[in-house]
């Protein structure tokens, strides 16, 4: 039980009047980020990380995590009333979303999304609270073998459970890999990759990447599809808000499911995008009122954000307990981590008590004020949709840049910025994955340290992999993952499975 | 034909087929990968008396950027789907593509010479007056409150120091 006690400590971090309002300012900037297209959660925090570099750590991560909550609930805004999705993992929700907005029930739409978004993020932290110390435990034990298999298993899970050609999302993450090898190394001071140029030699910094790749080419790519937005004007009053509530506990089976979806998802790294269309699939599948999926029924739009928010949310637990990210974002603030000098990982728990539960706690208080924040304020925050994209794009270019450029301070970066722009307009049209590069630039250097740290114990020998039970296993279970895509298809060809159109929609990350 | 009688048909013909986008892409990669591979075997890739060279693992890296983007270079080639002749971008889209990049590539530049604030300033009213019609009057005090309130947030509230740029413009302020 000292756990809970250890839950309670955090609650104490959190309930400074300082804290509480910088949990509201991350949620307010997060539903802001989350409504905009061109603006996720991941560049978001990458922009809004360097503004935090002289907070205490346990007030930076509670407002950077409070951001990573409202921009999940803001993704739903924008699905709902105008169609757009503002995040990958929201477009899932624009199939019965919108439609239930144009019928007039917007209200309705929108009071289901937050509130199962809100318990699927709930069961989620739960979960986390209960399994996190558990975790961190075990994983004490761990030498540089088991912790280079978790690496490997992460980036196979990419493969295996990724969407689209497996050699695009081995190319992206190998990418990643290259790039985070470029500059000094750090065993050997060698410089590596950097061709006789000095301005290559502090490496890439995996922010500007981020901002980049995500900010930039998102913008590229909205410029594409045109400038005008059309919304469904938002009614929302505590009325509707209440009746919803009521209709909402007939569809128990369906947040049970989408909740162990997405913690299931987000825990093993498959992410929010892909959690949201398999649980919307399912409930389709399952659901008595299968047929009317699409037309506009309040399961469709409970199915896929309560998976999405179960899979965002837990998404953290491999980060806090291993170091290692399950999305993007998580992988940002794992950057944030290491930036404070605080080492992700299990000895978090053991030396940082009161920055692990303080997260943990302020999962909790930042869930509720999220809910209550965009319950409140849905009509500003789609107001925020009706400001034109000429004045929007600019404002979050220059933002970008100003973004970019306080990582390092370095001028230089900005132009990568843009480089990393344009490579992410063209991987985004080409269907290579983006997550995959981001995760490998983050971890790239602890993974390489594992893997040299291992090979060293075992003098080069490959075989310490499966040295042990856990490390065999482990590396086994992240093989199959790898070749997944060739069992599949051996797989499909034994047994025919019928053609998935619901997939088909799911955007490759 | 003259400039102006562009034509929303014109618009939309097929500037490059998704087949040679992925095919030029692929190939690119693939010389990336070939310069990473060769880099990283002159800095020695093999086992060394303490431990794995400096290369040894960015080679591995790249033997893989190598042998993935060949498949997908082969994939493309090979393939003779309907998907591969759609269109990866239309010549409207590419415009409007355009006219968002450049300006970012000025922008920078700008930044570079001038500093954040003022590039930000001329580059917020400039594109809202070209690619945004509004009319000066409107967009040159948008963009300049705009880049005051940067100025503010960073310099004052943050005390974060921004890029002033080559030539100083701001420097008057004593930030």
């Amino acid at each position: 039980m000292s756990d809970l006690n250890l839950l309670f400590h955090g609650f104490a971090v959190v309930l400074t009047p300082f804290n509480i309002g910088l949990m509201f300012l991350g949620i307010v900037l997060g539903v802001i980020i989350g409504v905009l297209p061109g603006l996720g959660a991941a560049n978001g925090i990458a922009i809004l990380l360097p503004l935090t570099f002289t907070m205490p750590p346990t007030s930076a991560i509670i407002m950077l995590s409070c951001i990573y909550w409202g921009a999940l609930f803001g993704g739903a805004i924008a699905s709902i009333l105008f169609n757009i999705p503002g995040e990958p993992w929201s477009v899932a929700t624009t199939f019965d979303g919108y439609p239930l907005a144009q019928k007039g029930r917007a209200g309705e739409a929108l009071t289901a999304s937050f509130t199962s978004s809100f318990i699927g993020a709930f069961v989620a932290v739960l979960l986390i609270t209960f399994l996190a110390p558990l975790i961190a435990r075990f994983a004490l034990q761990f030498g540089p073998p088991e912790f280079f298999s978790v690496y490997l298993l992460t980036f196979c899970s990419f493969v295996g459970m990724g969407k689209g050609s497996a050699w695009k999302i081995i190319v992206s993450m190998m990418l990643g890999f290259a790039l985070s090898a470029v500059g000094i190394d750090i065993v050997t001071g060698q410089l590596r990759l950097t061709f006789g140029f000095p301005s290559l030699m502090k490496g890439f910094d995996f922010l500007i990447a981020v901002i980049g790749l995500f900010g930039i080419g998102e913008i590229l790519l909205s410029m594409e599809e045109g400038l005008a937005f059309h919304g469904v004007p938002a009614k929302i009053n505590p009325k509707v808000v209440l009746e919803t509530w009521k209709k909402l506990p007939r569809y128990w089976m369906t947040f049970i499911r989408s909740t162990a979806i997405g913690c299931w998802m987000g825990i093993t790294p498959g992410g929010a995008t892909p959690a949201s269309f398999m649980s919307y699939g399912v409930a389709k599948k399952m659901s008595r009122d299968g047929d009317k999926f699409g037309t506009g029924v309040l399961e469709g739009v409970v199915a896929p954000e309560t998976a999405a928010h179960a899979a965002g949310t837990s998404a953290l637990l491999p980060m806090i307990t291993l170091g290692i990210p399950g999305s993007p974002t998580a992988a940002v603030l794992l950057g944030g981590l290491l930036i404070w000098g605080l080492q992700p990982g299990p000895l978090l728990f053991a030396e940082k008590p009161d920055f692990v539960w303080g997260l943990i706690a302020s999962m909790y208080l930042g869930n509720v004020a999220g809910l209550i924040v965009v319950l409140s304020l849905v009509p500003l925050f789609a107001g925020i949709l009706r400001i034109p994209f000429s004045i929007i794009a600019p404002v979050i270019v220059a933002i970008c840049a100003i973004g970019a450029y306080t990582v390092n301070n370095a001028m230089q970066d900005i132009w990568f910025m843009l480089g990393f722009g344009v490579i992410g307009y063209l991987f985004k049209k080409l269907n290579y994955p983006l997550a995959p590069m981001v995760l490998a630039l983050v971890l790239g250097n602890n993974a390489e340290n594992a893997f040299r740290q291992a090979m060293l114990m075992s003098q080069g020998d490959m075989t310490i992999m499966w040295s042990n039970w856990l490390v065999g296993s482990i590396t086994t279970l992240a093989v199959i993952m790898l070749f997944w895509p060739l069992i599949s298809r051996v797989l499909k060809a034994i047994v025919p499975a019928k053609p998935d159109k619901l997939s088909e929609q799911r955007p490759v990350e | 034909m003259a400039k102006h009688d562009s034509t929303s048909q014109d618009d939309g013909r097929s500037i490059v087929s998704m087949r040679t986008m992925e095919i030029a892409i692929a190939a690119i990669l693939l010389a990336f990968g070939a310069t990473f591979l060769y880099s990283s075997y002159r800095l020695g890739f093999r086992w060394a008396d303490d431990g794995p060279q400096s290369g040894f693992f960015p080679f591995y890296v790249s033997l893989f950027i190598c042998v993935a983007s060949g498949a997908t270079l082969l994939q493309a080639i090979l393939s003779k789907s309907a998907a591969g002749q759609a269109s990866f971008v239309e010549r409207g889209q590419l415009k409007q593509v355009l006219k968002v990049l450049i300006p970012a590539g000025l922008f920078v530049l700008g930044i570079q010479l001038i500093g954040i604030y003022v590039a930000s300033a001329i580059y917020i009213a400039l594109f809202m007056n070209l690619l945004g019609d509004y009319p000066w009057k409107k967009s040159v005090p948008l963009a300049v409150a705009i880049s005051v309130l940067f100025f503010f947030m960073f310099e004052v509230w943050f005390q974060v120091p921004l890029f002033k740029g080559y030539w100083n413009l701001t420097g008057w302020t004593g930030f």
